[in-house]
């Protein structure tokens, strides 16, 4: 099996395509570093020549006083006092929560390309894995080995989880290190708060917490790779469907953008929230964001996420060790 | 024959939606022979050769290569089997050498040794190292026929080999198929729709057509029914009486057909002419082979 892997690797580096979506990333983090420096600025400015640590003082002095209130709820109340020690925090250690650090960007960068940047990436990656043997004729050559069908894809599989990974860690290391050099490489333990759940129109606050900010980075990334597993698996079962690699590419990208737009429209339309590109924005969950549809959890788009590329795979596999190849 | 046959099919039918293309084809190929499968475009050579290999399922019917069940025990069977089905497709940004590395690594039982031996064995070692876009169609169907022999088949397959080859090529392919059957002790099956290939390199050849083989037997076999001659002769009866005393004589759709020898036919028909028969048309008559494939070929509408 690891030799039927070397070959699909050997493959897809020859074939140049991780190369091309590094050098995508590594394009396009510096033209993000630039926006996010501009942005920085302007926050700077707004501010004027006033110190950041004395208005995040005023903060604290602020929400001290709502604290002394006696006609807060409980809940509330709790969430203040977290949002408290998370400001005293910045205040004790010396961290300016408007000034990015590289790991601030990472946070920001992936957040926003979990839902089309980063499957998209993924997909030119798969897209080709299966079809184009079909299409190069390859295909009758590697079926009349003496290795089994299902191997053979399971080889191709296991390329692409292989894959997936190198290109998370290498958004995640460029996105470091380029970010790195106009914002410092420190900030790692900035706390954050999450923990924040939606019931209608409210924002429940009951299991907010503070985390440090490379739990957080880590926990999103964590999210990412799984996107990412379940949009290359996806491609990958269009990849044994059909001969044709830009027909795969086709489909996969108008199922993508089909579901940034359907996010921004769905919220009454219920029986959405079982597609699997409605439920991409897994970070959302981390950061507190409001749910293209009520009632979607981190919980329910995982599972989402899962039957789909559970089902992808058993598609891909089962017409992949049966079908007539001509 | 007592020797167990390379290859083994029986009864191999496939249909493709409701159209029957392989209807009921039975044969068996022996160690150390070429075997022609010949038969005009469409006949359903490319359909069969893709169940033996299996790459598609027969619809009913079996296959067994060294005596391995391709349906039941495919890995099995793979191992006695190099083939290429149609063109020599093989990866164009990996070099020749990667492709065949490529291929070895998916056999365990391939010597890093064996690599060097099949470079040697189709004469590819200066241009073995160039990436295979850069070749000409005749190299990719020598690396195609390299990466066949890699795992020591016991039987190879070759769907048109000489397809779009030019004469030096065409030639060359053929001595070389000759030397693995004769040398290598191979069993070869080659498919083609020309008869004149086939009559070069094979020593037996199945003729198909429109799904079904049509004949099966030795080219030698093949070749050496003689030439004939018809014979359209008033009275029929009297003039067979009297050739039947020179020579063997049958009678086929109201006409004599006797062998054709060159010395004699002028006597045979001055004996006929002097006995007061009339003879009205003396035609030869082509060998069986030609004949057969002629018959096919011509009278086919392919659909
Ligand atoms: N995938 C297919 N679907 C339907 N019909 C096919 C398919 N492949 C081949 N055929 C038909 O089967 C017949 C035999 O084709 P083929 O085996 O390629 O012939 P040959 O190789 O002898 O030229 C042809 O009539 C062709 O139209
Ligand atoms: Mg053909």
């Amino acid at each position: 099996m690891t030799k039927l892997v070397h070959n699909e690797l050997l493959k897809l580096f020859r074939k140049k395509r991780l190369f091309v979506i590094i050098l995508i990333v590594a394009a396009l983090v510096p033209l993000f570093t630039y926006a996010q420096y501009q942005q920085a600025k302007t926050t700077q400015e707004k501010l004027g020549n006033a110190d950041w640590r004395t208005k995040l003082q005023q903060e604290i002095v602020d929400t001290q006083n709502r604290l002394s209130s006696s006609r807060l709820q409980d809940d509330w109340r709790k969430y203040l006092k977290i949002r408290l020690a998370q400001q005293q925090y910045y205040l004790d250690h010396d961290i300016n929560p408007q000034a990015p650090g590289a790991p601030t960007f990472m946070r920001v960068f992936v957040e926003n390309s979990i839902t089309l940047l980063l499957p998209l990436l993924v997909m030119v990656a798969a897209a080709d894995l299966v079809s184009s043997e079909a299409s190069g004729g390859t295909i009758k050559l590697l079926l009349t080995r003496p290795v089994k069908r299902w191997k053979i894809l399971l080889s191709k599989y296991i390329a692409l989880l292989l894959s997936v990974s190198f290109i998370v860690t290498a958004v995640a290391f460029l996105s470091y290190t380029i970010s790195g050099v106009v914002f410092g490489y420190g900030g790692w333990d900035m706390p954050l708060l999450t923990g924040f759940s939606t019931k209608g129109e409210e924002l429940l606050t009951d299991n907010v917490h503070l985390i440090p900010q490379w739990q957080y980075v880590l926990m999103e990334f964590g999210l990412v790779w799984f996107v990412c597993l379940v949009v290359g698996t996806l491609t990958f079962m269009l990849s044994v469907l059909l001969r044709s690699t830009a027909a795969v590419m086709g489909i996969m990208l108008a199922a993508l953008i089909a579901g940034a737009i359907l996010s921004n429209m769905v919220s009454s339309w219920e029986s959405a929230k079982y597609l699997f590109m409605v439920n991409l924005a897994l970070t959302d969950y981390i950061s507190g964001m409001a749910t293209p549809i009520e009632g979607m959890t981190l919980g329910f788009s995982l599972s989402v996420l899962l039957a789909w590329a559970a089902g992808g795979l058993i598609i891909a596999f089962a017409v992949f060790t049966k079908r007539d190849v001509y | 024959m007592s020797r167990s046959p390379a290859l083994s099919v029986k009864n191999l039918r496939k249909s493709i939606g409701k159209k029957e293309i392989i209807k009921g084809l039975s044969f068996e190929l022996y160690p150390g022979e070429v075997f022609g499968f010949l038969g005009p475009n469409g006949a359903g050579k490319t359909t069969t050769i893709r169940m033996l290999v299996g790459l598609i399922k027969p619809t009913s019917g079996s296959v067994h290569i060294g005596g391995k069940n391709v349906q039941t025990e495919f890995g099995e069977a793979m191992k006695d089997l190099g083939c290429i089905v149609e063109n020599p497709e093989l990866y164009p940004y990996l070099t020749g050498w990667e492709n065949l590395e490529h291929f070895a690594r998916m056999d365990s039982s391939i010597p890093e040794s064996r690599l060097k031996e099949v470079v040697d064995l189709v004469d590819m070692g200066n241009r073995i190292h160039d990436r295979v876009s850069t070749y000409s169609l005749g190299m990719r169907q020598r690396l195609g026929i390299a990466q066949a022999l890699l795992g020591h088949p016991k039987l190879l397959i070759l769907d048109e080999p000489t397809n779009g080859l030019d004469p030096a090529g065409i030639r060359e392919m053929r001595e070389f198929i000759r030397f693995l059957a004769e040398k290598e002790k191979l069993c070869v099956m080659v498919s083609s729709h020309l008869l004149s290939e086939i009559q070069l390199m094979c020593d037996r050849v199945a003729i198909i057509s429109k799904g079904s083989i049509i004949r099966i037997d030795t080219v030698e076999a093949l070749l050496s029914e003689q030439e004939r001659v018809v014979w359209n002769a008033e009275p029929l009866d009297q003039a067979k009486h009297l050739l039947g005393k020179v020579t063997k004589v049958s009678e086929m759709e109201g006409k004599l057909i006797t062998l054709y020898d060159e010395d004699q036919i002028g006597n045979w028909n001055r004996l006929l002419v002097n006995a007061g028969i009339e003879v009205k048309e003396m035609r030869t008559k082509l060998p069986a082979l030609e004949d057969l494939f002629l018959e096919l070929t011509g009278g086919e509408h392919i659909d």
